[in-house]
Formats: structure tokens, sequence, C-alpha cells
């Protein structure tokens, strides 16, 4: 690494010229701990589900709500936000993802497999009544 | 009432006591836009610099967020008669603003600018809060609309403040030290203007000193619980002349940088 930490970067944005950044070193930046991660969860209005829609780096619950609101709420339409620590979460390992191979397979699992349409145009038809057996 | 009606055909022969009641209402209009012109500038400056990715892009929406009320305000100025909203803002030279030279002062480092958001937002807050009510109905929608945003900004201040403030040593003594220098000037942002009497009397603004008294109940214990004092009275020394176009040798520069490439082309549609 080039020793230049006592220049400076100049640059055509005044900004960066008048924040004297040290070129050629980025040592500033090593033993910085980074901050934990929090998961982010957007509902769009009131009594919908909370969707996950990422993370945001923070030191604590209150800054990483701050954080949320601007990164996944600044032009989403949003009723509320949650933030959950990453490390409360609690995973599959992907190594045992053979648990879910065959689930596509149990069609009679999925609502749709079901063919009711016909009983219901004929409880309709009835008028709403059961049949005589039910 | 009145006002609005005014507004709506300046040609009205008034009398001077109602011509002052808009003058009155202008300068408070002008001072509103002005000051958050000049501080989303400010802290524009921090974007691409921000300590984090998060705070910086935080920090930034926010300096949007003045940008974009400065705006709502001029327009209110341009439908009494005065130039539109983009000549406002960019053909004035610093003697014709009206902002608070709290607000014109350099970034500094973080802390400070953290003080200043906490000190500015909290006033900007509960000023907007009175125009809620207030009797001119334009700026009274105005401030409910932007309202939430502004609440916003006064959560992401405090809690920074809270958390570097009650921090380590080293965060504590800087944000002790910003809010140090600062006070004098964000008393200047309270600054009486020339004819709030008029405003006060027609129910359009509560006046600078109400204001300065709840925005004073207001910090004084959120300060308290982040382990910041307020200096002591004896030495309070409001930094005024912002607000009649007295400024620091900061404005001036700031307006040329911020109307660099504006100037270069004025008649240009962006």
């Amino acid at each position: 690494m080039d020793n230049k930490s006592d220049q400076t970067v100049n640059s055509i944005d005044p900004r960066i010229t008048r924040a004297k950044i040290h070129t050629g070193n980025t040592s500033d930046m090593e033993g910085l701990a980074h901050f934990q991660t929090y998961e982010v969860f957007h509902q769009n209005k009131r009594g919908a589900q909370h969707k996950h829609v990422g993370i945001v780096h923070a030191p604590n619950p209150d800054m990483a709500l701050l954080y949320a609101k601007e990164q996944y709420a600044r032009r989403e339409v949003t009723a509320n936000i949650w933030v959950v620590p990453s490390s409360c979460v609690s995973a599959t390992e992907y190594a045992d993802d053979d648990i879910f191979i065959t689930a596509p397979e149990k069609l009679y699992r999925n609502p749709a497999s079901y063919k009711v349409m016909d009983k219901i145009n004929a409880f309709k038809a009835r008028g709403g009544k059961p049949t005589d057996n039910a | 009432m009145l006002l609005k009606q005014e507004a709506e055909n300046p040609q009205i022969t008034h009398n001077s006591n109602k011509m002052n009641s808009i003058d009155a209402l202008k300068e408070l209009l002008y001072k509103i836009a002005d000051d958050q012109l000049i501080i989303g500038h400010r802290n524009s400056e921090w974007t691409g610099l921000g300590p984090i990715l998060e705070e910086d892009i935080a920090f930034s929406s926010m300096a949007q967020d003045k940008i974009g009320q400065s705006e709502h305000i001029y327009n209110l100025l341009h439908q009494l008669g005065e130039a539109d909203a983009d000549t406002v803002a960019f053909t004035r030279n610093s003697a014709q603003f009206h902002s608070s030279q709290f607000v014109e002062l350099p970034i500094g480092d973080y802390s400070f600018s953290l003080i200043r958001h906490f000190l500015f937002d909290f006033a900007e807050y509960l000023r907007f809060e009175s125009l809620k009510s207030s009797a001119y109905e334009p700026l009274a929608q105005v401030s409910k609309k932007f309202f939430g945003e502004i609440k916003y900004h006064t959560m992401h201040a405090n809690t920074w403040v809270n958390q570097l403030g009650k921090g380590n040593e080293e965060s504590h003594t800087k944000m002790q030290d910003s809010l140090n220098y600062a006070w004098n000037y964000a008393l200047g942002m309270f600054e009486q203007g020339p004819a709030e009497d008029l405003l006060i009397s027609e129910n359009i603004f509560i006046g600078e000193k109400a204001l300065q008294d709840v925005w004073l109940g207001t910090i004084t214990p959120l300060l308290t619980q982040s382990n910041l004092t307020i200096p002591a009275q004896e030495n309070w020394k409001p930094i005024f002349g912002g607000r009649f176009g007295k400024h620091s040798q900061h404005l001036q520069p700031l307006l040329e940088e911020m109307t660099e490439v504006y100037s270069i082309d004025p008649s240009a549609d962006w």
C-alpha cells in the first residue's frame, strides 16, 4: 500500500474536497465492528400480512426502525413496519431441503385440486338449504 | 378569510393595515421556506459521505424532504404575487434570504449536523403543529400535509441524539460540545418578525416567543434523557439578523454552489 495518507481527495464535487478524505489508506475502517442486521417486514395496510422485504444494519431496534422506514417505506404505501434481529431467525438447513421434495406432488393438499363447483351450484339452486341427509 | 380573498384578487385596494398583514404573512412564509431550503441543501452535503449506508440514505432523504417542503411554501408565496419557486430559490443573493444564521453554518462533523438536525427539526415540528390551525388556510393545509414527514425527522434526530449523548465518553463530549456551540445560533431561529403582532392578532401564527417557549419545554426533557445539558441561561445570547438579511460569511458561498448549474442556463427546462 502506498503511503499517501497525508493527501486528501481533490474532486470536482466541492463537498468531497471539503471532506478532506485521505487517499490510499483504508486502515481507518479496519477493526470496526459491523452492526448486526435486522430483518424488515413491511405491511401495506392494516390487517394485511407483514411481508419480508430485506435487511438493515443497525446497532439496536430503534435505529433499525428508523432505517427500515427510509430503506423500505419511502416509496411504498405503508401502514406498519416490523424489525427482528436476524439472529432471532431459526432456519432449516439447505442441506436438508430434500424434506420438501415431494410436497409439490401432493395435489390433494391444494384446494384447487378439489372440484366442488357442481356441489356449490346445486346448493345455491336449492336456495341455500342443506340436502335431506345432511 | 380576508387574506385568501386578497391573495386571489391582488388588485383589490387595501388599506395600509391589511397590506401590512400580507407583508407580515409573506415574511413568515419566506423565513420558513428559506430555513428549509438552506438546511436541506446543507444536509444534502452529507450525501455519499454519511457514516453508514443506511444513515446516508435516511439523512439524504430528509434533506430532500426539506427542499420539497420549501418548494410548497414558495408556491404559496407565488400565489401571493411573489416570483415562482425556482426564481425565488435560485436568483436571490444572501441579503435577500430570511433564513436564520443557524441553518447556513457548515455541516461540521456529524455531531454538529445531528445537534442542528435535532434543534431545528423540533422547532420546525412545533411551528408546523401550531400552523395546522393557522387562520391562513393554505398554510394550514401545507402544515397538515408535511406534519408526518417532519415527525419522522424528529424521531430520527432524537434517536441519534439519545444514542450518542448516552454512548461513550467520546460521543457524549462531541455531542455536548456541539450543543454548546449550536445553542445561541439555535435561539436565533426565534428572532421576531417585523410585524408579528399582526399575525398573532389574526390567528395566523402564534409568534416566535410562544414558539420558543414550547420548543424549550419539549427539547429540555429530551436532552436531559440523553445526558446532555443546555447551556446556562445567563450565557444565552441569541444570534439574530438572519430574518432581516444579515448573514454570516457562510451563506453566499452556499448559494453560489447551490445555483451553479442553474446559473449556466436559467431558462433550461429540467
